[in-house]
Order: C-alpha cells, then sequence, then structure tokens
C-alpha cells in the first residue's frame, strides 16, 4: 500500500486550504489517484478518517464524479470526445478506429497495462474537433490515423507532446497536478493554439480593435492610487 | 461590426500567460486606484457598465454582487465558475490558458466590491494545463503582493483558492458547484435561499463565470461608458464567441454583443466549401436549435430570445447539410442522461426514456408516433426539473422537430438513417 504518512501529511495540507476541511474531498481523492493509480478502499478509507466521514459518505462522493476511477488505470487514460460535435467531426471513427487497433472496449486497458481507452464528453475544445485527450492533455484536430500514431508512441515508451501543452505525464502525475501540487510545467506550450487565435489575427489584419480608453479615466484611478 | 479583441488582445504573445506579459500591457494597474474606493463604488461602476453574466443566463453581474448583505457579520466569498461543460462551449478555457492573470485581478476586484477575503476558482479536472496555468497565476500574484494580507499596503486582505472537479456536468450549475466545493456529491440545491444569502457554507456568495470576472479589469481600468460604447443598449460590451464544426475556420472571436452568425461566418470563411449551413446552437447544446433563416439575428440576449432561443454561452456550433440532426440530438440527449445527476425524478427518468426513442428513430425502428411521444416527455420535464440540465436536454428535440420534422419521418420511412456519417466528417474526401 502506497499511502503513507507523508501522504497523510499531503491530505491535511489540502484540508487547510478550506474554511471546512470537507472542501478538500475531491482533491485528496485525485490525490488517492496519485498514489495509487485509482480510488482503493485504502484511499477511501484514509479520506474517512481524516475527515470524519463514514467511509459510505466518501464513496457517495467517489462514485458520483467520473474521474475517479475503481478500477487501475493504465499509465495513459486516452478520451476520445464522441460529444455531438466531436463525434460528426470524426470522433465516432477514431473511436472505432481505436479500438480496433488496440483491441481493447470503452474503459478497458491493453494487455500491456499502458492505454486505458474510454470516450469522454464535451472537453471544451470544439474549436479543435475532433479532440482526443490523453491524461487531460489536449491533443487537438486529430484524425484515425494521427489518434492510432498516439497510441503507439505511448505504448513504445516514445515522447508524446500535446498540441497545446507539455510532454504527456503518467496518469498518476496528472492526478497530483489536481490535487493541487503544481509540476512546473505551466510554461509549457503556447500561449494559445491556433483556433484560439483565429479572430485576433484576423482583426489585426484587418486593422480592427476595441475602441481606446478615454485618457481621463485612467488618469483619475492612477490619481486616486 | 470590427473585431473587438480585449479579453484575447494579446494571446499570440509567447508569455501572455505570465505575470510579466500581463503586466506589459497595464495589468494590476487598476488595484491601488480600486482598493483606495469603497467597495460600492466598485459594485457601481459594473453595474453602469451593463456586463452581463457570460456563463450562460446574462444576468446583470454588478446586481448580483449588490445583494450581498453589508455587515451581516458572516464571512462572503467569490466563487468563480470554472467548469466550462457545455457542449459547444470552449471560451474559458483557451482564456485561461493564454490570460489567466485576468481573471485573477478580476477577482481582486470583485472580492473587494463584495467585501470577500477568501475567494475559489471551480476548475473542471479535465482540463490539467488550464489547471497548472491558473495555480501558476495566482502563485505570481501573490509573490507579487497582489494577494494575502495587507495588498498593496491597502489593508485588505485576500486569499484565492484553486479548487479542481473530477468530471460532472451538473456542476457548472451554481448551486450544485457550490455542493460539489463543500466536498459533496453535485447535486443543485433548492433556491431561494439564493448563494447571495446562503452560499457556500450558507454564507453570502457571488457565483460568477470565468469571461465575466476577467471582463472586470478591462472596465475599470477603461470605464462603464466605454463597455457600453461597444454592444447593444441592453446587452452591453464585448465578448467571447466560439465557432466551432462545420465552418472554414473555427476558433475564437471576440466582437461586440449584437453581431450576427453572417458576418461572423463572413469572418471565419463560411461553412465549409461545397456545404450549406444547415442548423446551429447559438449558445451550447441546451440553446434551441436555430437554421439559416437566422443567420441574421443578433448575437445579444434579447434578440436571441425573441428568436426562439437563448444566447448562452455563445457557443456557435455549426452543422453543414452532410449532418444527420436525429444522430446529432441522440447524442446530445445520452450526454444529458449520463450526467444528469438524479436529484429530480422528470431529469432522471425522462432523460432515460428520451434516450431510448432517439435511438429506436435513428436506427430505423422508430413510428411517426414516436415524435408526439418525445414532445410529451419533453413537456413533462420542461420547467418542472429540479434544475436547468432537464430543461436544457429538451431544447435540442423540441427546435429539432420544429424544423426538421420531415427529416425525422425519413428516418421512419426508409427503416434507418439517410445520411452517410463520413460525409460529415473533418477528414471527408482525405485518407484519413
Amino acid at each position: 500500500m502506497s499511502l503513507t504518512d507523508d501522504t497523510q501529511a499531503e491530505m491535511r495540507g489540502i484540508m487547510a486550504r478550506y474554511p471546512h476541511a470537507r472542501s478538500a474531498l475531491l482533491p485528496m481523492l485525485h490525490l488517492v489517484q496519485a498514489e495509487e493509480g485509482y480510488v482503493t478502499p485504502e484511499g477511501i478509507e484514509l479520506c474517512a478518517d481524516l475527515l470524519g466521514l463514514s467511509t459510505a459518505e466518501v464513496s457517495a462522493v467517489a462514485t458520483f464524479y467520473s474521474m475517479y476511477k475503481r478500477r487501475p488505470v493504465g499509465d495513459y487514460l486516452v478520451g476520445v470526445c464522441t460529444n455531438t460535435l466531436c463525434a460528426i467531426m470524426g470522433g465516432d471513427a477514431i473511436f472505432v478506429g481505436l479500438k480496433e487497433h488496440l483491441d481493447v472496449g470503452n474503459d478497458e486497458t491493453t494487455a500491456d497495462g499502458v492505454v486505458t481507452l474510454e470516450h469522454i464528453e464535451c472537453n471544451a475544445a470544439c474549436d479543435y474537433a475532433p479532440v482526443v485527450m490523453v491524461n487531460w492533455e489536449f491533443f487537438d484536430n486529430q484524425t484515425v490515423s494521427s489518434a492510432k500514431d498516439v497510441v503507439d508512441r505511448l505504448r513504445a515508451g516514445e515522447e508524446v507532446v500535446s498540441t497545446r501543452g507539455p510532454k504527456v505525464c503518467r496518469f498518476r502525475d496528472v492526478e497530483r497536478v489536481l490535487a493541487g501540487f503544481p509540476d512546473g510545467l505551466a510554461g509549457e506550450g503556447p500561449s494559445a493554439g491556433p483556433a484560439s487565435l483565429a479572430g485576433l489575427e484576423l482583426a489585426r489584419q484587418r486593422g480592427e480593435s476595441a475602441p481606446p480608453a478615454p485618457a481621463t479615466t485612467k488618469t483619475t484611478a492612477a490619481k486616486k492610487g | 461590426m470590427p473585431l473587438t479583441p480585449v479579453l484575447s488582445a494579446h494571446w499570440d504573445e509567447p508569455d501572455s500567460f505570465t505575470l510579466e506579459g500581463y503586466r506589459r500591457h497595464g495589468g494590476y494597474q487598476s488595484l491601488p486606484g480600486v482598493l483606495a474606493r469603497h467597495p460600492d463604488e466598485i459594485t457601481q461602476l459594473v453595474k453602469d457598465s451593463g456586463l452581463r453574466g457570460r456563463g450562460g443566463a446574462g444576468f446583470p453581474t454588478g446586481m448580483k454582487w449588490g445583494f450581498i448583505p453589508k455587515d451581516d457579520g458572516k464571512p462572503h466569498y467569490l466563487v468563480v465558475n470554472a467548469d466550462e461543460s457545455e457542449p459547444g462551449t470552449c471560451k474559458d478555457t483557451p482564456l485561461l490558458m493564454a490570460n489567466p492573470h485576468a481573471l485573477v485581478e478580476g477577482m481582486i476586484i470583485a472580492s473587494y466590491a463584495i467585501s470577500a477575503h477568501h475567494a475559489f476558482i471551480y476548475i473542471r479536472g479535465e482540463i490539467v494545463h488550464v489547471v497548472r496555468r491558473v495555480q501558476a497565476a495566482v502563485a505570481e500574484a501573490a509573490a507579487a503582493g497582489y494577494l494575502g494580507r495587507d495588498i498593496l499596503g491597502s489593508g485588505y486582505d485576500l486569499d484565492i483558492t484553486v479548487h479542481i472537479g473530477a468530471g460532472a456536468y451538473i456542476c457548472g450549475e451554481e448551486t450544485a458547484l457550490l455542493d460539489s466545493l463543500e466536498g459533496r456529491r453535485g447535486q443543485p440545491r433548492l433556491r431561494p435561499p439564493f448563494p447571495a444569502v446562503a452560499g457556500l457554507y450558507a454564507c453570502p456568495t457571488v457565483v460568477n463565470n470565468v469571461e465575466s470576472i476577467a471582463s472586470v479589469p478591462a472596465i475599470v481600468n477603461a470605464g462603464a461608458d466605454w463597455f457600453r460604447s461597444m454592444g447593444t443598449e441592453k446587452s452591453a460590451g464585448f465578448t467571447l464567441y466560439s465557432l466551432s464544426g462545420h465552418v472554414t475556420r473555427p476558433g475564437q472571436y471576440e466582437a461586440p454583443l449584437g453581431v450576427t452568425l453572417r458576418e461572423l461566418l463572413d469572418l471565419a470563411g463560411d461553412v465549409r466549401e461545397g456545404h450549406e449551413l444547415k442548423f446551429w446552437t447559438p449558445g451550447g447544446s441546451s440553446t434551441p436549435l436555430l437554421t439559416a433563416a437566422h443567420l441574421d439575428v443578433p448575437l445579444d440576449y434579447e434578440a436571441v430570445g425573441a428568436a426562439g432561443s437563448m444566447l448562452g454561452t455563445k457557443a456557435l456550433q455549426i452543422f453543414d447539410d452532410t449532418t444527420c440532426v436525429v444522430r446529432a440530438v441522440l447524442r446530445w440527449t445520452e450526454f444529458y442522461r449520463h450526467e444528469s445527476c438524479g436529484k429530480c425524478t422528470p431529469c432522471r427518468e425522462g432523460t432515460y426514456w428520451l434516450v431510448q426513442l432517439l435511438d429506436r428513430l435513428e436506427r430505423g425502428g422508430g413510428t411517426a408516433g414516436d415524435l408526439d411521444t418525445l414532445l410529451d416527455l419533453c413537456d413533462n420535464i420542461l420547467g418542472r426539473a429540479f434544475c436547468a440540465l432537464g430543461d436544457g436536454a429538451t431544447s435540442p428535440i423540441t427546435s429539432s422537430i420544429e424544423y426538421f420534422r420531415d427529416e425525422y419521418l425519413a428516418h421512419v420511412e426508409q427503416g434507418g438513417c439517410p445520411f452517410d456519417p463520413v460525409a460529415a466528417t473533418v477528414f471527408a474526401g482525405a485518407s484519413a
């Protein structure tokens, strides 16, 4: 079991971020996944002990949210968006293609334990459809072949870089960030991807902008400051 | 109508998400002036600007702040809703990735206005790089003295906690978000009491969308009149319109409220070549579908409402003539069924049966009578569900039957879907 005294200390640290300790439960469960790879019975017990809750109360929360896994997940959780827009733009074909290619069904892990495949709901990147997420990093504008290439490289242990972020970390490493422990990778990747800049670039080409701020307002604010 | 990049004005700079990049363009300069004024003056300024909530409902932001009681002896809280999950909605994610400090500065201003000393950002967990950028921005702001004790010598204290969700669309509903932030299952609360009276930990709480709060520094810097010089009388200011789907250049287009889809499509290079617009959502999947007949509807709160839909999150999902509307609506309905929190019967049971009917129609086993059953079911969900999720689930169904009844019937008559799903993909015609 990997839930050590250090984990307990980190959980107490999460509890201290909030005026009421129970608010820490969601990030604490992310930390359980960081340590254990999924939400284990031991993890639920530890959260319950620290927060003064019953294990039933903690389980009730853990089972409500789709990011908490009740079985071990591979090193890389590959999620294909099959909500309407991505599905129509090609997400359905990508999901079918990956299922065949990896010989797994939805929410199943490859025999080598490296990739868990699932279909996911809208991930707020519709202007980059079809979208695939690997451990919750963006892989924008995917095709069936590009998605197959991504999972092949993951399984071969090669470096795989998000289209708008860093080199993909392991599932457990990402869960640690979600528990509120930064990994120092915020500076990786561009400020914005191409679609995010579509309007801005057009505005520059056309010489369009918001009206200038009236000079008086700024002066007033500065004076009062 | 010209584009008006404000929030997105510097996203093409490689360090736009850093403190240095943000300060280069006047970031945090408003704070000394703000912290020297009475909090009520700040609320009044935001009221005067006409800023309305950018998360979908369009409620006036300053008015929301004004509902917070004064000198009630309780802690007050600001909670920013960064649980962007409405299908089609993809504006807060790039905003936080490229310009998180606009949110942090806006949170300091808003918290000061409502006399809060602890503020929270609730970010959905499935966007880890956004989480990293926001965590870093909050840390940078704290190190620079914009957060913590006695901010810039003003005597005002504020802490910000970045809180990460765990996958539940319902947590975008503000009272479900509060339950989730309290460490519970994300289920909506009965209102009243409203969060302004009894929100987080039963204390007065303002819940605002990311884009609403990120717009506040610009309003403070340039004034309410400047903000009102963009947009319409009742829908003031600039906003992010997100174009996705069968459009030549999908992406974020920051423009004054009231721009039309025709104008936006002109900017985005129109519907993809060789195809025509079939249907679109003005503001995510919970807003009733519109068609080519609505290309000239001004995209503001009033005009979209008058056209029978809602402005919502300004998530313009564009679908061309290759798209089967029944398939599109089925998929959205499966989403609502999956995301229904289970608290109320109309939504929990209703979405389950809606999926059964739509699935059988799409696969060719439906009957013409199924359309009446669908509408009857929707009638029993709309207005009878505990929160807006149930209402939203009915929007794509009722609007698609209104505009595309014949297409539903074609599925019945032909015993299946008449569309080729490959033709609708972005890689149609190319080797995928």
